[in-house]
């Protein structure tokens, strides 16, 4: 065991925030030391490698974002760390779409594919012509099954919401949170240690702060089990 | 059911807090770092920071009242960001896609762009393909002409464009802003409640999220706004300044009017 290891099962979760230069880091930073996690924004891979848990913040657009991260040289690196380590991770906005085998924002684009699912645009016609994209604000969730993310099932909380697009799941069992703007669509995902918000939850007060304590809390336990 | 939101807005002059009327008066509030523990106690929706500083002002600075000016917004910016945990947005002096850069970087989730817009309208282009549409909202300020037409004034309200406010919004809307935010110069602290003409006006007009703000003076104005106006986002500054318990009872107004608000 290295040295690593053993600090990492003596202090409080130590959380690394995936700078690949888009996105509101800072905020993701605030909110995840409020709820009393160690946290290092960075793209460093040896940074990473040490990590409990991995956040993959996200504002922006899908191709800048896998442009970016294939710039920094990371997409490897969070393959190994993510697909074969199982290091948990939390995509948020479009770090979660990020997650989705292609992306239709301005194109068809290659994503990082942890997750059969792909990203579109809301289209809304008919009778439903006048709902407004972005999709800005705040709604409600609704958690589906248990996962880190699910504080209580059916009781649904409001989450921050800004985006246009929107994850279109494949495999019904990676969707762990619904939200309905138009029609019903997937918020929340997870599959083994791979988890993903479409909302804020740096953004939404009380309840994003819980959630982000249940994701951290849950990555600690694995963390220590190793151990 | 995507609800529909509250927002304080908070006017800043040479770093601090003001309360304004029409524009042109600006009275002294306090610290604006002193007043963030307020504001996040508030559980509004979302908070709107609006440096309205302008080159030509003098300094308000009055050392009786033990009110220590902060001279970069910036600094206000990353006090605000480490304990507010909602949607922040930053305007006013935003004249390069750096300026939007250093706000979002130190926790600002969009900003809003007036007179740099109408300047350049290229520039809403510009920044929405770089930081995404959300994160630009058009600040537009209206004031009625003699002949009674609604008129889109930018430099801090004083200088007139020719564009009328639903030419401008929809103008804006196409190149590329995620929202819009309208302020009628007219109605900014008198009260007397939002230009619902207006506000009903640029909300047809656009597929973008407007929100209204100038004139709030009671809970009820909230609601017309949103019921009358078809606003899809209320704002005001001085009602939550001046008036106890102001976010509970906004809400609470709202929500009687059928209107579908965060609990």
């Amino acid at each position: 065991m290295s040295d690593s290891d053993v600090n990492s099962c003596a202090s409080g979760p130590r959380v690394v925030i995936i700078d690949y230069k888009l996105g509101n880091v800072r905020s993701v930073a605030n909110a995840l030391e409020a709820v009393g996690a160690t946290v290092e924004i960075s793209s460093n891979p040896d940074t990473l490698k040490n990590a409990e848990a991995l956040i993959l913040p996200g504002v922006g657009a899908f191709e800048d974002g896998m442009n970016n991260l294939r710039t920094l040289g990371l997409v490897e690196l969070l393959n190994e760390l993510v697909l074969v380590q199982k290091k948990p991770i939390l995509g948020i906005c479009l770090g979660m779409q990020l997650m989705a085998k292609t992306g239709f924002e301005n194109g068809i684009h290659t994503g990082l594919g942890w997750l059969d699912a792909e990203v579109v645009r809301f289209d809304f016609t008919g009778e439903i012509s006048h709902l407004k994209v972005p999709h800005v604000g705040w709604n409600d969730v609704r958690f589906v099954k248990e996962s880190p993310l699910s504080g209580e099932l059916n009781a649904p909380h409001s989450y921050y919401f800004v985006h246009s697009y929107y994850m279109r799941c494949a495999d019904t069992t990676d969707v762990a949170g619904v939200c309905e703007y138009g029609h019903e669509f997937t918020v929340a995902l997870q599959r083994d240690n791979i988890c993903g918000v479409q909302f804020h939850p740096e953004k939404s007060q009380k309840h994003g702060l819980a959630l982000m304590k249940s994701f951290l809390t849950e990555a600690h336990q694995l963390v220590e089990a190793v151990c | 059911m995507l609800k529909k939101r509250l927002i304080p807005c908070l006017f800043l002059k040479n770093g601090f807090l003001v309360r304004s009327e029409k524009f042109e008066y600006h009275q002294l509030l306090g610290n604006a770092i002193h007043q963030v523990e307020r504001f996040n106690a508030w559980e509004v929706d979302e908070l709107i920071y609006i440096d309205i500083t302008s080159d030509d002002v003098y300094d308000i600075r009055r050392d009786d009242l033990k009110v220590k000016s902060e001279d970069n917004i910036l600094t206000i910016l990353e006090a605000v960001s480490k304990t507010c945990f909602m949607p922040l947005t930053f305007g006013g002096r935003i004249r390069s896609i750096q300026d939007i850069h250093d706000r979002v970087s130190r926790g600002a989730d969009k900003v809003t762009v007036n007179t740099q817009a109408i300047l350049d309208p290229g520039f809403i282009t510009e920044a929405s393909k770089i930081f995404g549409s959300q994160a630009i909202i058009v600040s537009i300020d209206v004031k009625s002409t003699k002949q009674e037409e609604y008129e889109v004034f930018y430099n801090h309200g004083k200088t007139a464009t020719g564009l009328h406010p639903v030419e401008w919004a929809r103008e804006a809307e196409k190149r590329g802003a995620g929202e819009i935010f309208l302020n009628s110069i007219d109605r900014d602290g008198s009260a007397e409640g939002y230009d619902i003409e207006l506000v009903r006006q640029v909300s047809d007009a656009v597929r973008i999220p407007v929100i209204a703000c100038g004139g709030v003076g009671q809970f009820k104005h909230f609601s017309q706004g949103i019921v009358d106006g078809n606003a899809d986002a209320v704002a005001a500054g001085n009602i939550f300044h001046f008036t106890e318990l102001s976010t509970k009872r906004a809400r609470k107004e709202l929500i009687k009017s059928g209107v579908d608000v965060r609990n």
